[in-house]
């Protein structure tokens, strides 16, 4: 009989929503790992490759888990990819790899649980604490400079150290992680995982140095005067974006980006943190996003009563990991779709009390390629809320390209890049990750700072080494 | 971590810390603030250089006790660390020659506007300073201010030093008495609001430095936002300084208080 897709342990929603800080997926066994490892057919022609934006050799590292060389598959893994215990908890499997799978494209059948297994070769490895610390190229003493620590930063860093140069990680927060550590909270993407990497960087000779805004603290200019040769931004796109209806400004309404820094930058989820957080019966979250979906259930574990998604467009529409909105589900978070707020009521102390909603249908595709979503005249009611959280989008950190003189910028705010090289119209400046895609995923950030630190090497090479380097 | 070097008492509530931090002294200009943690619990709180001294790599601040955050910071002796510090933030005041500048400050606003006063000054304006305090004990920077003022009106509003009133009063004053083309004004927000009701009755162009609630400081939460003509901005990085005239202070107010019972039960748990 044919092996089914194995079901990933989950830990019960009763018991998982009373904290913020227990991850929900407990991981695969060994045993499982390697039986579902036996359902990869080792295509000849793997289109779950193609589905990777990174192309990670899927087949190779599934074998060496079905064969039990664990190990062995989290170093198949390394070669892509900087952050594979990251990837495997939060890519959108289901329209990546898991989607272009023979299973999916040919048999109409479940794929291969690429995600679970990616994650359980990279568990296995940090747990066996026998972690490889990638070969270094000799020191060429070149310093080059990363703005922003999160993955696409990361990911730069740790390939840079590998070919030798001397690199610096400035962080405008106090920790190091970008969107890792401040927006995904820890029942998805425990820290402890993040930071097992950023160790692994430093081993390799990175240097992190936090509180340190570049344009703010100092200047570009200042860093090329203290010799830095080259910079990579990786700055992110931390600007969040609000609706503009009336009363969005009353207390108890925030940014999707306010309520989970509060929580997983500053613990405030604990008594002992200074940092408080609002806590209400009723919270309502507006977006259909994974910033969404992780600010309601974070909602529910900070003790709501009802934790509600209110979305513009139906669950089909919604951009959220598949995963995620089923593991809302489970713990009892309510879905009003096709509802979008047109306005805050508040009480007579400025705080929210009610929000006025109107229905929608879904009328013919847009430039997304979603259905557009067309209010419905006269179907406004209200719905109560004593927290609001806005999470419809954000815009790229505008800090860098407002410091940076001649840096080309779209009209969006992204940075502009030649593309496949990630370098700016400054050209020892390059960029990537959400800064450059306005919003993207963790493995496309981690994919660009790849691809920029490739294309760096050759720019550097040529203008300070006087080497030649193939391209 | 950045040490602590030299620590005044002004007041039994208001503490002058001098800390290192050489890139910030550098960086820094009049009107820019940083954000301080204390503790690896502690929270993000705004606050805003007072004052530099670039050989010493020093930054000068002024912190007024209110709740948990800026308590701990004051408890905080000689030698020891603040655990997080980062700067500058915000944009910087714009300085310019316009001839005769009102600066008024109340409370513990007087310390944000010393740098200020000292730009306005040293570009050649003709600087009158007001600042006022609630009684003589509270009152702060008056010999510096002094320093670099044309002249300078002390108020209390008990009168137990200087003259009896409030700072609108003083400001009145002055603006009955000669021409004033610009003001500028930190404070509480009440008196904020006051002093740009009085301003924009004389058509005086004025600038006021707002202090929302934060988080990062660097535009990612937006939990500083204010209205502003009628628009959103984010006090973190589109101000801190806004024209007065186009404030929506009853908002900003009410924005002040939005996490006021979290911040008493932290301050509860913090005192028991
Ligand atoms: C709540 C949430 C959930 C998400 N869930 C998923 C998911 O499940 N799967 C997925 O694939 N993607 C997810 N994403 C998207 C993903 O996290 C981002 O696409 C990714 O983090 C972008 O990486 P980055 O390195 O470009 O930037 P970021 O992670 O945003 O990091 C940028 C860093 O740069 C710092 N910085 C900015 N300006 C400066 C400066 N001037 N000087 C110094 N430092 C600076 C910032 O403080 C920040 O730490 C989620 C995003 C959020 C917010
Ligand atoms: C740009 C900027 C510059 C600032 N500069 C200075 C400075 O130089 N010196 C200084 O002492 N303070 C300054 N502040 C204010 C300072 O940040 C707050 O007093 C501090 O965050 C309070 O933290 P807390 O935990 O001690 O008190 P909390 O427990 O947060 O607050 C205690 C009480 O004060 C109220 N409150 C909270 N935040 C503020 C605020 N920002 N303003 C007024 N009332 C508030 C609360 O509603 C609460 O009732 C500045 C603020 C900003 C935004
Ligand atoms: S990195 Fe993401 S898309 Fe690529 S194989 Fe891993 S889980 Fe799939
Ligand atoms: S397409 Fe599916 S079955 Fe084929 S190699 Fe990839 S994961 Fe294995
Ligand atoms: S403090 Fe977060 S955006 Fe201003």
């Amino acid at each position: 009989m044919a092996v089914e897709r194995v079901e990933m342990t989950e830990m019960a929603p009763e018991e998982r929503i009373k904290s913020q800080r227990v991850e929900v997926n407990v991981g695969l066994t060994k045993e499982e790992a390697m039986r579902e490892a036996t359902r990869c057919m080792d295509c000849v022609n793997p289109t779950c490759m193609e589905g990777c934006p990174v192309s990670i050799n899927i087949p190779k590292f599934i074998k060496n888990i079905e064969r039990g060389n664990i190990l062995e598959a989290a170093s198949v893994l390394k070669e892509t990819s900087a952050l594979p215990a990251v990837c495997g908890r939060v890519c959108p499997q289901e329209v990546q790899c898991e989607q272009r799978c023979f299973y999916v494209e040919k048999l109409n059948l479940p794929s291969v649980a690429i995600g679970h297994l990616e994650r359980f070769a990279a568990d296995f490895e940090r747990e066996s604490g026998v972690i490889s610390v990638p070969e270094l190229a000799e020191s060429n003493g070149v310093k080059v400079a990363v703005i922003g620590s999160g993955p696409s930063g990361l990911s730069f860093a740790g390939d840079m150290a590998k070919l030798g140069y001397d690199v610096t990680v400035f962080e405008a927060l106090h920790e190091i992680g970008g969107v890792l550590k401040y927006g995904i909270p820890e029942f998805r993407l425990p820290n402890a995982v993040v930071d097992v990497e950023i160790e692994n960087l430093r081993r390799m000779g990175v240097k992190f140095i936090t509180n340190y805004i570049v344009g703010q603290t100092a200047s570009l200019d200042d860093l090329k005067e203290e010799g830095y040769k080259a910079f990579y931004v990786g700055s992110g796109a931390g600007l969040p974006r609000f609706m503009n209806i009336p009363g969005e400004n009353s207390n108890g309404i925030m940014s999707s980006n306010e309520y989970l820094t509060r929580v997983n930058l500053m613990g405030a989820d604990s008594e002992e943190s200074d940092t408080p957080i609002l806590r209400g019966k009723n919270v309502v979250v507006v977006g259909g996003g994974n910033t969404a979906m992780d600010s309601v259930r974070t909602a529910k574990r900070l003790g709501a009563e009802r934790a509600i998604i209110v979305y513009r467009r139906s669950e089909e529409e919604m951009p959220a990991r598949v995963e995620e909105v089923h593991h809302a589900k489970q713990e009892g978070i309510e879905f009003l779709t096709l509802t979008n707020p047109i306005e805050y009521i508040a009480d007579e102390n400025s705080r929210v009390k009610q929000i006025k909603v109107q229905k929608m249908e879904l009328g013919e595709p847009d430039a997304s390629g979603r259905r557009r979503p067309i209010p419905m005249e006269g179907s406004e009611y209200t719905i109560d809320a004593t927290v609001v959280v806005v999470a419809v989008g954000v815009s790229p950190n505008p800090l860098i390209p407002n410091s940076v003189e001649g840096l080309e910028v779209s009209k969006w705010g992204t940075i502009e890049v030649v593309k496949d090289k990630m370098q700016s119209s400054i050209p020892e400046v390059f960029a990537g990750g959400d800064i450059v895609r306005g919003g993207a995923t963790v493995i496309l950030a981690m994919g660009d700072g790849r691809k920029a630190a490739k294309n760096m090497n050759i720019y550097l090479q040529e203008k300070y080494l006087s080497n030649k380097v193939e391209h | 971590m950045n040490k602590i070097v030299e620590k005044e008492n002004f007041s039994e509530k208001v503490v002058k810390i001098v800390v290192e931090a050489p890139l910030i002294a550098k960086a820094r200009k009049p009107g820019n603030f940083v954000i301080v943690r204390v503790g690896e619990k502690g929270e993000r709180i705004p606050l805003t250089i007072a004052g530099a001294d670039i050989a010493k790599g020093t930054i000068t601040i002024i912190v007024q006790k209110m709740g948990v955050s800026s308590t701990k910071l004051c408890q905080l002796e000689v030698g020891e660390y603040v655990t997080d510090l980062v700067g500058p933030l915000g944009k910087p005041t714009e300085i310019h020659n316009v001839g005769t500048v009102l600066c008024c400050g109340g409370g513990v606003g007087v310390a944000p506007l010393l740098p200020i006063v000292e730009g306005y000054k040293k570009a050649g304006n003709r600087v009158i300073t007001v600042i006022a305090a609630r009684s003589k004990e509270l009152l702060i920077l008056e010999d510096e201010m002094r320093k670099h003022s044309d002249e300078l009106i002390v108020m209390t509003d008990d009168g137990s030093y200087g003259r009896k009133g409030l700072v609108t009063e003083g400001m009145e004053e002055v603006i009955k008495r000669e021409k004033v083309d610009e003001c500028i004004t930190i404070g509480p927000a009440i008196m904020m609001k006051f002093c740009s009701l009085l301003t924009k009755k004389y058509e005086i162009p004025t600038m006021a430095s707002l202090n929302s609630i934060m988080v990062d400081g660097t535009g990612m939460c937006g939990a500083c936002r204010v209205t502003v003509d009628g628009k959103t901005k984010f006090t973190c990085v589109d101000g801190p300084e806004f024209d007065a005239h186009k404030i929506d202070f009853d908002e900003m107010m009410s924005r002040l208080g939005g996490y006021k019972e979290e911040e008493n039960d932290k301050m509860d748990h913090f005192q028991n």
